[in-house]
């Protein structure tokens, strides 16, 4: 029997509406949950987004691209398969696309998270028959500190490194977890600059109506810049690189789910991990299956097996799906764009 | 408890010894003396034992968090800390429990939670567990765990808690290594005791070490226009073993490496064959692992790499005893009869050493020592003019050792490195070209820069490592070579990229051994680099087979 949506060379492939989901190919019609590179690839003829994500899709695809939009919650039909985009949690503008034909609901989750952000439109559950979620943190040992927590860590950081005269230099994904750090902080504290990469996206944030701290650009080739006070956000490829010598002393720190395990704070070789994921954790991806009410569910990215094992164990028809979907990068240095800087 | 924790989570932040120690002072100032002495044994002694099996501790958490026991292991297969991974996944503890629980120092802790489970069924233990965990924030939980399954390791070694110890007290360092002997503070009053004033019984102190200059010179007219006549000079061979001080005084010996580290446990023999010396004696000298050969035959000089098996140890097994024997080869006398006799010169010391220590290293080297002594000095070097010293040198390399070294006969023992006195007189270093395959990211000063190399030669047609070199480069040479790095990585493992083989570098060391660490199977003693052979290729660097030959 066909599927309403199934794995092909170039993506998740819906066949009744012609149309797929954060294609891997060049298609004619993508889908697209968020903006990030192993979601949203250039060279798509035309592409579908939520949309508060239309600037920061736009920034990544080109100003050549077709975009088309949808406001959340709204649906439209493509080839008589009934489409609607609903919010995902995890970056502004990132959505859980809903798909339903001949009697039978799907959710692609794309990526998600249930905590709060001030960035983004909080998740919101979807009833379906099949869900077809990620598992980036799906092991017991994910479970993330609150956002207040969080917040409390990063700031006394900052201000210990503010009183002894050096930098605070936090890497953070470009798109998204940059702009999160950055309503997350106290903005009292020293000033705010961002490399190059974070400010286009900065830029796209603050064109959608989202409120950030003033976040100045590193000037190329400046000196001390921030004077030894200010919070440095950076994607994760600036480690190792002569551009972290700009700041003259300055402490490094990572921003990432990842950094709840010990062990991954020291193979980075940074001082500092803060636990920060624009993921679901482990109770977080147990919540968002449960309230999507499905029957049937399709794990990718993370650890999809033993999620689905665990599900299975529960009484749910799920089985792991394999796709090209990478989530949140683990130990590697490469930001969500794959740009060196 | 909550101090100890905090200890543990300052000592894993940081890989600095200057804060390590901080952290450890800090704890121990702070520290009931009960708690403190549990620390010292958690921190610096042996084994500990595992109060309960691993396999019930996963079954209890499993449990405890509603989770199946292979979700568990899953788990831990990918955090790789099993006293972490059970921290992580249990429930959050009760908060109104830990802050209660804030109260129980160490010891009180390690008894109740602990000891307590030893002699109790599998119930009794699992009641405590489940309530301990209520009680223990997470970081804790974690110590806890490792105190409980005997796996706590946190990288201090027994130096760094007695420099911090010996801060605190206001005694030497040495003096506080002296005193963590064996189990010196097992309880409060013990620990007590550590921290009381120095007293002059309790100096065992070796001598600030004196350094000798290298001496660049090859040829023998210029070392003979430098030195002056030969006849003011005493040579002696360089060895190619550990600097050290054998310190003889009051009812002990103490063996002291130039770092200072008290090195008694690592050589027992020497320990031993010293306690024959009279009191109030201080030896410089350097120890070698030798080679017995039969009874009344000739020994022979095993090398670094056979002494740093041995090197190190806290409990050196008889098997290594016997394989790698170790004798001292004194070559100054610094104390005699308890009198500091450092500003004596050199031959007169060198005399008393001769009649104090009869017999001779070189002696056991021909076979002619009848009895095999584990103490024995150093045989003097002679020649009458610079070209016979020059002829013995060139033999360094056959006989094992590094070269010559040349004090000046009226010496006095300095404190440091003295230019002019003491000479070291190397034999140069072999070399050989070899091709950048890897590199990493260095520390400190050269951070970000890919400094740290791996280097390889040609063994038919590939090319297998034999050295890792840091030093030896000009800075702009480093960056340049950073950006060729950068440019050509084939690829990266966590920190080290695998390079396109295009960079030639001379490597200079001492010596050759066989080794389990490079894939050539031989590793080069002392490797630097000496120039970048920008005039050769890739093709034209040294093969395996050169480097055999060095064997």
């Amino acid at each position: 029997m066909q599927e309403l949506l199934e794995v092909t060379e170039a993506g998740l492939y819906c066949a009744a509406g012609d149309f797929y989901i954060d294609p891997w190919r060049r298609v004619p019609r993508a889908v697209i949950t968020h903006a990030h590179a192993d979601h949203a690839r250039t060279g798509c003829s035309r592409y579908l987004c939520a949309a508060p994500g239309k600037h920061v899709l736009r920034t990544r695809m080109g100003s050549n691209a077709t975009i088309d939009t949808l406001r959340y919650a709204d649906s439209t039909t493509i080839n008589g398969v009934r489409v609607s985009l609903h919010p995902a949690g995890h970056v502004l503008g990132s959505a859980q696309v809903r798909v339903e034909h001949a009697g039978q609901t799907w959710v692609v989750t794309g990526d998600y998270k249930l905590q709060a952000d001030p960035t983004c439109q909080a998740f919101e559950p979807v009833a379906c028959d099949v869900f077809i979620t990620e598992s980036t943190f799906g092991l017991p040992v994910y479970r993330w500190p609150e956002p207040e927590t969080v917040a409390a860590e990063l700031n006394a950081w900052w201000r210990a490194n503010r009183d002894a005269g050096r930098a605070s230099v936090i890497l953070a994904y470009a798109l998204g977890k940059a702009q999160r750090i950055a309503a997350l902080v106290d903005p009292e504290i020293g000033p705010i600059v961002a490399h190059g990469a974070v400010m286009k996206l900065v830029e796209a944030y603050r064109a959608s109506g989202i409120r950030l701290p003033s976040i100045d650009r590193v000037p190329p080739a400046a000196r001390r810049v921030g004077g030894g006070r200010a919070l440095v956000i950076a994607p994760p490829s600036v480690l190792g690189s002569p551009w972290l010598r700009l700041f003259g002393e300055s402490a490094i720190a990572v921003a990432s789910g990842w950094m709840t395990v010990r062990g991954v704070r020291r193979r980075r070789n940074v001082e500092k991990g803060f636990v920060v994921s624009d993921h679901a954790d482990f109770p977080g991806l147990l919540a968002a299956i449960e309230a999507s009410r499905a029957s049937r569910v399709l794990v990718t990215h993370g650890f999809a097996d033993i999620l689905a094992r665990l599900l299975r164990e529960r009484g749910l028809d799920a089985r792991p799906l394999a796709t090209r979907f990478t989530g949140e990068a683990l130990g590697d240095t490469a930001d969500d764009d794959g740009d060196e800087v | 408890m909550k101090a100890f924790t905090e200890l543990y989570w300052r000592l894993d932040a940081t890989t600095k010894t200057s804060e390590k120690v901080a952290a450890l002072r800090d704890y121990f100032a702070q520290a009931a003396h009960a708690d403190a002495a549990c620390a010292l044994a958690v921190l610096c002694g042996g084994r500990q034992l595992r109060a309960v099996s691993t396999t019930d501790l996963r079954q209890w958490a499993a449990e405890t968090a509603g989770l199946p026991v292979w979700l568990v292991e899953e788990s831990y297969a990918h955090v790789g800390d099993l006293a972490e991974t059970l921290a992580l996944l249990l429930p959050d503890p009760d908060p109104e429990a830990v802050e209660e629980s804030a109260a129980p120092g160490l010891a009180a802790m390690m008894q109740d939670t602990i000891h307590a489970l030893r002699g109790l069924d599998s119930c009794g233990k699992q009641e405590i567990v489940r309530a301990t965990w209520q009680r223990l924030a997470p970081r804790e939980r974690i110590v806890w765990h490792k105190l409980l399954t005997g796996g706590l390791r946190v990288g201090v070694s027994r130096t760094l808690v007695a420099r911090a110890l010996a801060d605190l007290a206001g005694v030497e360092p040495a003096v506080m290594a002296h005193r963590l002997m064996g189990d010196a503070a097992s309880d409060a009053d013990g620990f007590a005791q550590l921290l009381t004033p120095a007293t002059a019984a309790d100096d065992r102190r070796p001598y600030p070490f004196f350094l000798a200059s290298a001496l660049d010179q090859t040829d023998v007219g210029a070392v003979a226009d430098d030195l002056g006549p030969v006849h003011e000079w005493q040579a002696e061979w360089k060895w190619d073993g550990m600097r050290a001080q054998l310190v003889r005084r009051g009812a002990d010996v103490t063996a002291w490496s130039r770092g200072e580290e008290l090195v008694n446990e690592a050589f027992p023999e020497i320990v031993s064959a010293a306690a024959l010396l009279p009191a109030g004696t201080v030896l410089d000298g350097e120890i070698l692992a030798v080679g017995r050969g039969d009874a009344g035959g000739p020994i022979s000089l095993l090398g670094f790499t056979a002494l740093s098996r041995r090197s190190g140890r806290r409990r050196v097994p008889k098997k290594l005893l016997a394989e790698y024997p170790c004798w001292f080869v004194a070559y100054d006398l610094l104390e005699h009869d308890g009198e500091d006799i450092r500003s004596l010169p050199l031959v007169e010391r060198r005399q008393r050493l001769d009649s104090l220590v009869p017999a001779c290293f070189g002696a056991a080297l021909a076979g002619s020592l009848p009895d095999r002594a584990v103490l024995s000095r150093s045989p003097l070097v002679t020649g009458d003019s610079w070209e016979a010293l020059a002829r013995c040198r060139a033999e360094s390399r056959t006989r094992g050792v590094e070269g010559l070294m040349l004090k000046r006969r009226t010496s006095g023992y300095a404190a440091g490195r003295t230019r002019g006195e003491w000479w070291k007189w190397k034999i140069e270093p072999l070399e050989i070209d070899a091709v950048l395959l890897y590199a990493q990211a260095g520390h400190g000063r050269r951070a970000g820069l890919h400094s740290d190399y791996t280097l390889g030669v040609w063994d038919g047609d590939r090319l297998v490592t034999i050295a890792k070199a840091y030093s030896g480069l000009a800075d702009a040479e480093i960056v340049e070579l950073d950006r060729i790095v950068r440019a050509t990585t084939l690829e990266r493992h966590g920190p080290v990229r695998i390079c396109a083989p295009t960079v030639v570098l001379q490597l200079a060391f001492e010596g050759v051994a066989a080794s389990t660490r490079h894939k050539s199977g031989l590793a080069v003693r002392f490797p630097r680099i000496v120039r970048w052979r920008r005039d050769k290729q890739p093709a034209e660097a040294g093969t395996l087979a050169d480097l055999r030959r060095m064997l």
